[in-house]
């Protein structure tokens, strides 16, 4: 066992603990901040896949942007750190059902998916690669994602602003 | 080996920062008393010259108070987020380019990352958690206003500075600070290029580090402290210590990119030998480093706070638009002149 997997196991480590203490913790501020500590986590395993423009970008949009904004909710909310999280009872077998169906469909892909070992070459630049492809080959899925976004974000702003007017 | 001399770079870097941020304090407040017409700290050591070790000594020495309703581990996790997100930051700048010690090149530089403009990037946006989470963890409302405040101002402000950084991105081509610094040593440097991108940028590192004319998270008259409101001792001493850390990495970022580094013009540093460059070099960064931190106190000392409201209009309609504006100008030129 070298580096390498020591550290892998460790980061795996803490990604999977910490995604438990996402979903079984029943306070909404713990969930919140385990939840930090997984994407820490796919953050370094990114790293140690030499993927450091999706590590970067991991780090940067979901722990600085979109926990951010889980956080901000959770603070704004009255007395949400009081809220016990609900577990278990009615939902149990459905929920049962779907990640029974997820897992066995992901142990089939894993099992039947030849993994092609490539050759270990750590620090190549991955930003101008990624970004010649994103401008070229894949530029309509692109297109159309953010395209998608926009229609959220404008959506949100409706929805935001319709409450506001029926209140008044 | 690679692991040791990291580890070596690392200690030295922060036991000078920490220095130096010790030393900032004390000329911020002697800055501070000549603008307002006073003297300034003049009682511990000439001239005041030990005020940063008393100082210390007294936030080391004091009482940290928990408040009883507060969440004790998070309060105790706030200031340790922000110190080393701030120090953090620092592992991908180059202070100088390399030294010769026993044939051995060594770079100044203790982390070379493909993308260490985005890493500082990502950092910055993780300062954001030891401001709220402290706000949140006081379980008080003037700390949790603070908290609040800071948030909006950072996520508002983050973009334009992104936009802003990437006009010279394009110029240069690349994500790696040292080879932004290589590619404005032989020319000119990029704030010629960038003057608009250069201000949204300076403004929107003002708002990032919490400074005057931005402050709100701590505005005093109407906050009490803002976040740190219930933080006293070594704890309090944290997140000041990351404060004026925040501000040399963006000092140091804008030295970087904008003003050529390590870089000074029409200088030959290949007749000096490389330790003696890196010697010179060094204090070119430093000086280049101290006039922008001294911008940095001079405006803190000059300007009035905003208010809320002006804070996003300014971030939201007039910054972040002449970031979109700079952005497709320098494309358009650079199309032109290809």
């Amino acid at each position: 066992m070298n580096w390498y997997d020591i550290l892998f196991y460790a980061f795996a480590l803490i990604t999977v603990v910490s995604a438990a203490g996402v979903v079984l913790s029943r306070n909404i501020v713990y969930a919140a901040f385990s939840l930090l500590f997984t994407f820490f986590g796919v953050a370094a395993l990114y790293v140690l896949l030499s993927a450091d423009f999706l590590a970067i970008t991991q780090i940067l949009l979901y722990v600085g942007g979109v926990l951010v904004l889980i956080v901000f909710g959770v603070m704004l909310t009255n007395r949400a750190n009081k809220v016990e999280v609900k577990h278990g009872g009615l939902t149990l077998a459905p929920a049962v059902l779907v990640a029974g169906v997820i897992a066995g469909t992901l142990i089939g892909v894993l099992t039947t998916t030849k993994w092609p070992a490539a050759s270990f070459e750590p620090y190549e630049e991955t930003a101008r690669p990624l970004g010649a492809l994103l401008m070229t080959q894949f530029v309509l899925p692109f297109e159309l994602a953010s395209v998608l976004l926009l229609v959220a974000l404008v959506g949100a702003v409706i929805i935001a602003r319709r409450e506001k007017a029926r209140r008044v | 080996m690679i692991a040791i001399e990291a580890l070596i770079k690392i200690v030295v870097l922060v036991v000078i920062i920490l220095t130096i941020v010790a030393y900032l304090v004390l000329l911020e407040r002697k800055i501070s008393a000549y603008m307002q017409d006073r003297i300034g700290p003049n009682r511990v050591g000439p001239k005041g010259l030990f005020q940063p070790l008393a100082d210390v000594l007294k936030l080391v020495l004091k009482e940290m108070i928990v408040p009883a309703k507060a969440n004790k581990f998070i309060h105790a996790l706030a200031p340790v987020i922000s110190i080393t997100v701030a120090v953090g930051a620092l592992a991908v700048i180059p202070f100088a380019n390399y030294i010769v010690i026993g044939g051995q090149k060594i770079s100044l530089l203790i982390a070379n990352v493909n993308i260490g403009v985005l890493y500082i990037l990502a950092l910055s946006s993780l300062g954001v958690y030891g401001i709220t989470l402290s706000g949140w963890a006081s379980n008080n409302k003037y700390s949790l206003l603070g908290g609040l405040r800071s948030s909006a101002q950072m996520i508002s402000y983050e973009l334009s500075l992104g936009l802003s950084l990437v006009g010279v991105l394009m110029i240069d081509g690349t994500l790696q600070l040292d080879k932004i610094t290589m590619a404005q040593s032989g020319g000119l440097w990029n704030i010629i290029y960038q003057p608009i991108g250069f201000l949204v940028f300076v403004t929107a590192a003002f708002a990032e580090t919490n400074r005057l004319p931005f402050d709100l998270p701590e505005a005093e008259p109407e906050l009490v402290g803002g976040y740190h409101t219930e933080y006293s001792g070594m704890r309090w001493g944290l997140f000041f210590l990351s404060e004026y850390t925040n501000m040399i990495v963006s000092s140091a970022l804008m030295v970087t990119l904008y003003f050529g580094g390590w870089s000074l013009p029409f200088v030959n540093y290949s007749a000096l030998g490389a330790n003696l460059a890196a010697l010179v070099q060094f204090v070119t960064f430093f000086a280049k480093l101290g006039i922008l931190i001294f911008v940095f106190m001079w405006v803190r000392w000059t300007l009035p706070r905003f208010r809320y409201d002006q804070l996003m209009n300014v971030g939201w309609k007039i910054m972040l638009p002449l970031a979109i504006l700079n952005l497709l100008g320098t494309g358009a030129v650079m199309l032109a002149l290809k």
